[in-house]
């Protein structure tokens, strides 16, 4: 663990109410309460949007810019005018809640100052406002769409917009019941079997645009007749496309480089081939609907996902009349389950990365046999390995069962039939640790390890901040925040861990931090045993029994600390007559996406190999990046 | 220092390749040979190095709470009341909570009336769509759609087999309560009795005259249904007809969910015409 002392002079705390009462005294034309119904923070005028950017940043302290998404508020009913809006949520990195401000501009010719100048984190998010709900950001360095194909008709997130298999805007549909005569939805689309287009479809939308143009926009191009000189020996520069079908972009991710040599000069990440617009299904869901959907996003982690999920929505439901909070003892299940992701989260990355290194697949296969057991666990406990669907609005789905058991159909019922205490307790104290062990001392030293890993993929503290890097990157790099400490939630607070940090900023920091929160994540499940025997019969299944639930109107950001990074929910609930039970907008801060936002930076100067490993170090699914 | 490492991290490979064989010694290599015991013993919590599973002649058992794509809970065949009726009422919760919406209802109507019947016409699921959530027999307020366990669905062509209807959807009580015995009891309990709601509800009003003619009047008309079927499947239903009968007397506790297709049909067909039997006789008493 390292002292992070910071400056006295750069430290500002205060509350947020504070804050903001500077914030209003310093402009106080521009800047004004949100005094909607369930809404905070303040809206600021869009000419003066960037200056108050830089004041929040500079003088108020929220050097940290975890969240931009944009909101579309169209139709009667929902707010008075119809009109688009960017919402942010900034942090300090010396925790504390967020200050929520927001920038609204009209639908037709939707235009916002960007703040990319202020946080550069604010730059792929700003992209994917851009490509999925049409508002321009002057001062962008890069505003091309980015999920999306340049050419694609429409902004998909916009209300008006509708999707190839569109029904209903939501959910449930009508035609599933009383009268359900089935059909397929792909014989009703347009595009029939996918291979013959109707006449009258007009195809010119579907042209790609040629790679030359995406390489100019990303200031990307090489004079081939160029050779450079590098003390006699001469190198061409090129540009090579790394994906999307390549075995280490761990899915299908792209990578355009330009290369000096073996020498990377510059990298852009190209994603969206996974693209299925989660957020737009997820408005088309219930509340209820979309928990199964955030196990989709980082597969690996579906409980953190949960978690995240559940805690926005419980936000909103608290601000109503009927709603219990989750007992106890379902917090304890809930952190159970989120710690144990971590360590499995943890594995895999530190697996994968190792893969990226060249050893292939060795240490991921032993640490896929501890992987086993808490999938064993899961699977016992939620009815699925890893599409959890766990949590539920005040509570979780079940109680942990009194054995894990495999009563079923098959004859070999006897192989795995333990208590489940006794189980999680050997897992805990006896089989996990003992494997950790084994990563610390077979990999920690190990020469390729240090050779390959130390100095390489280095980003600043500042630069981290700066990027909104989250997670393992961000403590890589020597800045002590972790949600769970900075801004808590559910028990954390009354449990006894540390936040692992380290300074070097390369990918072996990165690797140790995942090392560390390993142990620490045994260290609250230690913590947990003894809690879960002793609220041992109270129930967690509070309000699950409602499988509609009404919520009030308001908006709500919920973020957990997972094993990625900050993963946050910002959901907002328009309390509409027709449809209470359905999200106005339903925003994932997806950590493995924005992480990737430094990735050209980090890998610039490096090799073509190194580019491989940082993008491994940075433990990413592309099923939350695309989303 | 250089090297050692790198020696470390090639012992633990050497050693797992290793504790195969010492285990293999250990268990003189019985432990490969097909029986039941082996696997345990190479499952086991003991067991060291390699532990794989030969899929699909082993398979690792699955817990009470596992997920697979949901199927419909019918009375058992041998009911005495109530041969094969649908537990399911219709209501329509499981297909507003669906997250996909892949659950496609026809409510019955009866036909005279026109007035809604408990009991579903049609009900479909389109398992390519399902995504296993389990939101449907968490939220059904009458027991009557559970998750299964058989996970091998796949099929040679996806367009024609993957939407299920209620025959390829409807398993015996009996199943779940095999597949589930924990959470069928507590289900039971809840419930007040191992029968369905709607039948304990009417033991305990006994039974009044208007739901008897009501109930005749259903008889009627899924007698009416079945003979349109039968008529339908009539040349198919011939030849398995002779052997269908032993299939009655096999015991309970053979497990006669893992049979293949076929037996599951002929079993089916069965008990459906012991069914339309009886319900026949009962429309004849009634008339006379
Ligand atoms: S919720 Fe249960 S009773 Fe209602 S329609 Fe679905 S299966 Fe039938
Ligand atoms: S398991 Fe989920 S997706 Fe499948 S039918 Fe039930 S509710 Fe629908």
């Amino acid at each position: 663990m390292v002292d992070m002392t910071i400056p006295e002079e750069q430290v500002v705390t205060g509350t947020i109410e504070d804050a903001i009462d500077k914030l209003k005294q310093r402009f106080p034309k521009d800047v004004s309460d949100d005094d909607r119904q369930g809404y905070s923070g303040v809206i600021i005028s869009s000419d003066k949007l960037q200056e108050a950017a830089r004041y929040i940043k500079d003088e108020l302290g929220f050097d940290y810019l975890s969240n931009a998404t944009a909101v579309d508020y169209l139709g009667e009913g929902v707010h008075s005018e119809d009109h688009l809006e960017m919402v942010y949520h900034a942090f300090r990195t010396t925790g504390g809640s967020a200050l929520v401000f927001k920038a609204q501009t009209d639908r037709t010719n939707a235009t916002l100052p960007s703040v990319t100048p202020v946080w550069r984190g604010a730059d792929f998010q700003e992209r994917e406002a851009y490509d999925l709900m049409g508002i321009k950001f002057e001062g962008h360095p890069n505003l091309q769409r980015i999920l999306l194909w340049e050419g694609f008709n429409g902004y998909p997130l916009r209300k008006d917009w509708k999707e190839a298999y569109y029904e209903e805007d939501h959910k449930p549909f009508g035609s599933r019941w009383p009268a359900g005569h089935v059909h397929r939805a792909e014989e009703k689309s347009v595009f029939g079997k996918n291979v013959n287009y109707p006449a009258d479809i007009d195809l010119s939308r579907l042209n790609d645009v040629s790679e030359s143009t995406m390489y100019k926009a990303f200031g990307m191009g090489v004079d081939t007749e160029h050779v450079v000189d590098h003390n006699g020996v001469q190198t061409d520069q090129l540009i090579v496309n790394m994906g999307p079908h390549h075995p280490s972009t761990h899915g299908v991710f792209r990578m355009i480089m330009e290369i000096d040599g073996e020498t990377v000069t510059k990298l852009e990440p190209v994603m969206g081939y996974l693209h299925r617009n989660h957020e737009k299904i997820g408005e088309r869901n219930t509340f209820l609907h979309n928990i199964p959907f955030t196990d989709r996003l980082d597969y690996i982690s579906s409980m953190g996902n949960n978690h995240g999920y559940v805690m926005a929505v419980e936000q909103l439901l608290a601000l109503g009349a009927k709603y219990n909070p989750p007992t106890y003892r379902a917090e304890v299940i809930r952190v159970l389950m989120v710690e144990l992701t971590r360590i499995v989260n943890h594995l895999w990355a530190i697996g994968f990365w190792l893969n990226d290194l060249g050893a292939f697949f060795t240490p991921v296969l032993y640490f896929v046999q501890e992987r086993e057991r808490i999938l064993d666990f899961f699977e016992a406990t939620a009815g699925s390995r890893m599409m959890c669907n766990y949590m539920r609005f005040g509570g979780v789905f079940a109680d942990i069962p009194e054995r894990i058991h495999s009563v079923s159909n098959l004859i070999n019922d006897r192989v795995r039939d333990f208590d489940t205490m006794k189980f999680l307790t050997e897992m805990i104290n006896e089989r996990i640790p003992r494997s950790i062990d084994e990563v610390d001392e077979y990999l920690t030293q190990n020469d390729i390890v240090q050779a390959r890993g130390m100095g390489v993929g280095y980003l600043s503290r500042e630069n981290a901040i700066d990027y909104s890097a989250a997670g393992p990157v961000l403590r890589g790099s020597g800045v002590a925040y972790d949600v769970r400490k900075s801004d808590p939630y559910s028990i954390y607070p009354e449990l006894d861990f540390d936040m692992v940090v380290e300074t070097e900023g390369d990918m072996y920091a990165r690797y140790l931090v995942r090392l560390g929160e390993m142990r620490e994540s045994l260290r609250i499940l230690k913590q947990l045993l003894p809690r879960l025997e002793y609220t041992h019969g109270e129930s967690v299944t509070e309000n699950n029994s409602a499988y509609s639930s009404k919520v009030p109107i308001g908006e709500a950001y919920g973020r957990v600390e997972n094993g990625k990074g900050e993963l946050g929910f910002y959901v907002v609930s328009a309390g509409d007559k027709r449809a209470a039970a359905n999200p106005w907008r339903y925003h994932v801060r997806a950590p493995s996406f924005i992480n990737l936002t430094p990735l050209g930076l980090m890998s610039t100067g490096g090799k073509v190999a190194d580019v491989v490993a940082i993008l491994g170090s940075i433990d990413i699914v592309l099923g939350e990046t695309d989303r | 220092m250089n090297g050692v490492g790198f020696a470390k991290g090639m012992w633990v490979t050497l050693r797992h390749f290793l504790e195969t064989y010492v285990d293999d010694v250990r268990y003189g290599f019985r432990k490969y040979a097909p029986d039941l015991d082996n696997f345990e013993t190479r499952q086991g919590v003991d067991a060291q190095g390699a532990f794989t599973v030969q899929y699909p002649d082993e398979k690792v058992a699955v817990p009470e709470r596992f997920r697979f794509v949901p199927f419909l809970v019918v009375e058992n065949y041998d009911h005495e009341e109530r041969p094969g009726k649908d537990w399911c009422t219709s209501c329509g919760i499981c297909a507003k909570v669906c997250p996909p919406q892949c659950i496609w209802i026809v409510r019955s109507n009866d036909p005279e009336t026109g007035r809604p019947v408990p009991e579903p016409e049609a009900f479909f699921i389109d398992i390519d769509i399902c995504m296993n959530c389990g939101f449907c027999a968490e939220f059904c307020p009458f027991d009557a759609i559970k998750m299964d366990h058989d996970y091998e669905l796949a099929s040679y062509d996806r367009t024609t087999n993957h939407i299920f209807d209620k025959d390829k959807l409807s398993k015996e009580f009996r199943y779940w309560n095999t597949i589930a015995p924990t959470r069928a009891v507590e289900e039971a309990e809840a419930r007040g009795g191992w029968e369905h709601k709607d039948v304990q509800k009417e033991a305990r009003r006994g039974g009044s005259t208007r739901d008897k003619k009501a109930d005749a009047a259903r008889a009627e008309k899924r007698e009416a249904v079945r003979a349109r079927k039968e008529a339908a499947a009539a040349p198919k239903a011939e030849a398995p007809a002779a052997e269908a009968a032993p299939a009655k007397e096999e015991p309970a506790a053979e497990a006669p969910w893992n049979d293949d297709e076929e037996q599951k049909r002929k079993r089916r067909e069965a008990a459906l015409r012991r069914k339309a039997a009886r319900a026949a006789k009962r429309a004849e008493d009634g008339d006379s």
